[in-house]
């Protein structure tokens, strides 16, 4: 694989409606989550609001409510929906055979 | 088939040479023939001995709709017609681009003056053992049909690994044959990547009524058999016997040979817009490469491909620019339609239409006033309609409300308003198909005082079955009142136009079991729920079906997940049970033990009478749980909507004003309540004389104890509103106390609201009517503990002891780790 994705695992490792994090040394988890229709995404694991872990948070549609106070963070763009306003860094994702690959570069700057 | 002799001649025409007979290459010959055909002269080499055939035909022939003559496209008079050389049944298996030679497996050897890899793609086998027992095949070409037929022959069990678009088709033209099929699919959802849930529980509720088993969420663990196959092992255990086993679970770009000769290769042979690979002189078309990062697997892409590679070719450039894709399950009587994105995100916004009594299920997903996906399921009429609007990105503002009725209800003038759509109809209409009540029916209601939706549900009961009709109904009340319309009682959530109370009365008078089943029937709005609904669909299921629903972890809180309560940076805290509020030095040390294994920061007592460890991470809560077990405790539920504590005072075997045992009885409570789930938390406690040091009365059911028996109260709760606790009633007994209880907590589950505690329910519903079911009723109240005793029995499982063994290890452990000085690891966990 090339130097510029990290190959994290199986797609089926992470549940449905669920999600999975990438421990980073000395920086914030990346939380890899996957929809109901099997779309995969990565957002850095830290609500825009108080930090919360969004990888501990219910996923529905396109969306993860974060588990500390329900705000509602968008799993493409990272932006809080409706009322609340914050963005957290997205990861950018690609799927391969199966595999999940992340984004080298974004993973480093959370470990940053 | 044949070999035909290339020729050598003295033909000074350029040579095109195409790899691959199928529907690619062959389209790929077609189109530049339409264009010039005496450009080239060309050559194809096929791995199978045969013309080229329609390959997405294969399973109306396995089905027998079809023979394998009706899907030949270009039989071999074609070839002869325009002067092409096939090579079929000898593949070529090196490319020496410095030569620009190929070489077939039998030795022989061409050049070209141009090259075309349309070698598609291949199955991909998963890596279990008996993979490669006799019997164990895929479903890509003719021959794999033809070993389906002859071990359908032989009748008996089939297997098919794989609930896609083409594991269906295999296991619906085997079923048709007379097979036994089981499907074994991975994931939760049929066809996942078409499908969303909504549509795939509907299809697989249509395949299980044609007799087929649909395994989902089962992971194929091993193939058995002695010398050929005899069944398919689970990951469970499970063993599914099979004389055949399909193999369906996906396909891969075939590049073997595109990256052997050292072409530029990612997931599949890459190319530019004219479907050149990074040697001028190679072209690729078809499933086997990557245009733009994306591959496809499905035939329309190739059309779209085949006709600018053709256009490059004479030297007319236009260029690919990538295609948008649609799918149609081939599986007759079975209408399934899907396109473009239907993952939904921001700025997308869902319309929904269910209709349960037809088994129908449309979703179009709008963006910017434009179509990006569409999901339909039971009426793909309009499927076509809804792709052509999607490819052609028009601005559908105007149709937005009727355009899920359908083309011939959104074109059909002048009803883009659809209140005066309503308007127009005649008074004898048919608004509620469910209860058959006509608009005028409505309307009259509506006139004698049914003011508002919740009114017109409960007098002329239109809307209040399915919901399918609630826009038409609030556009009568708007229509009939204007600005009088009242507002309903709260629904749910915006996903429904239902509350609560109807939502469960329909599940328990529906006998309805999933997640899924609810929201497809209830005509819900959004593809799956929200953080809201699920939570609370799934409490009234378990509360409905308890031994039988299984739960949905992903539609729990973190916490219920979790069974820890976390905190603000992310850790949790961990609160083992302790009955009654009593320890002794066995559980003492094993918290102490704990606490400086693990590193905790902080221990602390809590409000319950129990002792909260702080700080633990996530990763070591199996590890900290196992430790515990050992010592003899269990969870104790103090992140759950459940039973929390049963504080207790120290009663009459210490207590100098003591009248009863309350220590004792708050032991066999908690013993008796422990474990279940409840639309909120729920607090007991039980204090030994009317000082009440247990706080009894602002508990959810608390006991007091008196010289002449017990006196239960109930609703009491000590958060933002305190508010003190009913009195119930009065007993004479330990075990009539304890049977009361039992009673209580039952009606409350039954009855009151998800997140709704006994205090407002209470206030709600009336302490008389409480009292009328639990103290009055004494076969009601028997009937209710028994119930709560039946459900006790299923939920009395320590969910620490299950992690600690290694249960929904996923929800604990990192995917992988990275330190960025020291690289990367993956670690195989839970694959």
């Amino acid at each position: 694989m090339t130097g510029d994705w990290l190959d994290i695992g199986w797609v089926d490792e992470i549940p449905v409606r669920g999600s999975r994090t990438v421990q980073v040394t000395g920086g914030d988890d990346i939380a890899v989550f996957r929809t109901a229709e099997g779309k995969v995404f990565a957002l850095r694991d830290r609500c825009p609001h108080k930090h919360g872990r969004l990888s501990q948070g219910i996923v529905h549609g396109g969306a993860v409510a974060c588990p500390l106070h329900n705000w509602r963070i968008s799993l493409s763009t990272g932006e809080a929906l409706g009322e609340d306003k914050g963005c957290t860094p997205t990861v950018p994702v690609k799927i391969d055979a199966g595999r999940v690959l992340i984004c080298r570069a974004s993973t480093l700057k959370a470990a940053a | 088939m044949e070999h035909r002799p290339i020729k050598t001649d003295a033909d000074t025409r350029d040579h095109l040479v195409v790899i691959g007979n199928g529907m690619a290459g062959c389209r790929a010959v077609e189109e530049l023939l339409a264009r010039d055909p005496a450009r080239y002269r060309v050559t194809i080499f096929g791995a199978e001995p045969r013309v080229n055939y329609n390959r997405i035909m294969l399973s109306p022939v396995l089905a027998g709709e079809k023979s394998f003559d009706d899907i030949v496209i270009n039989d071999a008079d074609w070839y002869a017609a325009n002067g092409i050389a096939l090579v079929a049944g000898d593949p070529v298996v090196a490319i020496d681009r410095a030569a620009r030679t190929v070489t077939t497996r039998g030795g022989a050897t061409e050049s070209y003056d141009r090259l075309l890899i349309a070698t598609g793609s291949d199955p991909f086998i998963i890596p279990v053992p008996g993979k490669d027992l006799p019997g164990v095949i895929a479903f890509r070409d003719m021959d794999d049909v033809d070993t389906m037929l002859a071990a359908a022959d032989a009748g008996g069990d089939a297997v098919v690994i794989g609930g896609g678009l083409l594991g269906l088709e295999a296991a619906h033209g085997l079923s048709l044959r007379g097979m036994k099929v089981t499907v074994i699919h991975l994931m939760p959802t049929l066809m996942e990547r078409q499908l969303d849930e909504a549509a795939g529980w509907l299809l697989k509720q249509a395949l299980e009524g044609r007799g087929q088993t649909i395994l989902t969420g089962a992971d194929t663990a091993e193939i058995v058999g002695n010398g050929k196959v005899e069944g398919v092992k689970l990951k469970d255990g499970t063993l599914i016997p099979a004389s055949l086993v399909v193999m369906a679970v996906g396909i891969r770009p075939s590049v073997a040979l595109a990256r052997d000769a050292g072409l530029a290769v990612g997931r599949g042979i890459q190319v530019d817009d004219h479907m050149v690979t990074s040697d001028p002189a190679v072209l690729a078309v078809g499933e086997c490469v990557e245009h733009d990062g994306q591959v496809y697997g499905l035939v329309a892409p190739l059309w779209d491909m085949c006709r600018s590679l053709a256009d490059g070719l004479v030297e007319q450039p236009t260029g690919y620019r990538g295609s948008v894709t649609s799918t149609k399950l081939k599986v007759s009587g079975i209408d399934v339609f899907s396109a473009g994105d239907f993952s939904g995100g921001d700025g997308c916004e869902d319309i929904v239409l269910r209709d349960a009594s037809r088994g129908v299920y449309k979703r179009v997903i709008v963006r910017d006033d434009r179509i990006v996906g569409a999901v339909l399921y039971g009426d793909t009429a309009d499927g076509s309609w809804y792709f052509d609007l999607l490819k052609k990105q028009e601005d559908v503002s105007d149709l937005r409300d009727l355009l899920i009725f359908g083309q011939s209800f959104a074109s059909g003038g002048g009803a883009a308003d659809p209140k005066a759509a309503v308007a127009a109809l005649s008074d004898d209409a048919e608004i509620c198909g469910c209860n058959g009540v006509t608009k005028g029916q409505v309307v009259s209601c509506i006139a004698k005082g049914a003011h508002s939706l919740d009114a017109v549900r409960g007098t002329c009961k239109a809307s209040a079955s399915c919901g399918s009709c609630t826009g038409l109904v609030e556009n009568l009340l708007a229509l009939t009142l204007g600005d009088d319309v009242q507002a309903g009682p709260k629904t749910m959530c915006k996903c429904t136009s239902f509350g609560h109370d109807d939502v469960r009365r329909e599940i328990v008078a529906q006998a309805m079991r999933s997640i899924p089943e609810v929201m497809q029937k209830l005509h819900w709005t959004t593809p799956d729920g929200c953080s809201s609904c699920r939570p609370a669909l799934n409490y009234y299921l378990l509360c409905a079906l308890p031994g039988d629903y299984v739960d949905d972890q992903q539609s729990r809180f973190v916490n219920e997940r979790m069974h820890a309560n976390i905190q603000k940076d992310g850790t949790y805290s961990v609160v083992p049970r302790m009955w009654g509020g009593l320890t002794n030095p066995t559980e003492l040390r094993a918290i102490a033990d704990v606490v400086e294994k693990f590193n905790a920061p902080m221990v602390k007592v809590t409000g319950g009478q129990r002792l909260d460890i702080f700080g633990i991470r996530k990763e070591d809560l199996p590890a900290v749980w196992a430790d515990l077990n050992a010592a003899g405790m269990v969870s104790g539920h103090a992140y759950g909507k459940s039973l929390r504590t049963v504080k207790t005072c120290v009663g009459s075997e210490w207590c100098r004003f003591g009248t009863q045992d309350s220590t004792g009885l708050g032991v066999k409570i908690e013993r008796m309540s422990w474990g279940s789930w409840m639309p909120h938390k729920f607090k007991i406690a039980v204090s030994g004389c009317p000082r009440n040091c247990a706080e009894a009365t602002i508990k959810d059911f608390g006991i007091v104890c008196v010289d002449s028996g017990y006196e239960l109260h109930v609703g009491g709760n000590g958060g933002i509103h305190v508010r003190a606790t009913d009195l119930l009633c009065k007993v004479a007994t330990e075990q009539e106390a304890m049977d009361y209880c039992a009673a209580f907590i039952q009606l409350y589950r039954e009855e009151a609201r998800y997140l709704e505690r006994t205090a407002p329910w209470i206030e709600r519903v009336g302490v008389d009517y409480v009292k009328a079911r639990i103290a009055d009723d004494r076969a009601g109240r028997e009937a209710l503990r028994a119930r709560f005793l039946y459900a006790q029995s299923f939920s009395q499982d320590d969910p620490w002891a299950q992690r600690a063994e290694g249960a929904e290890r996923e929800h604990h452990a990192p995917m992988a780790r990275f330190t960025p000085q020291e690289g990367f690891l993956k670690e195989e966990i839970g694959a």
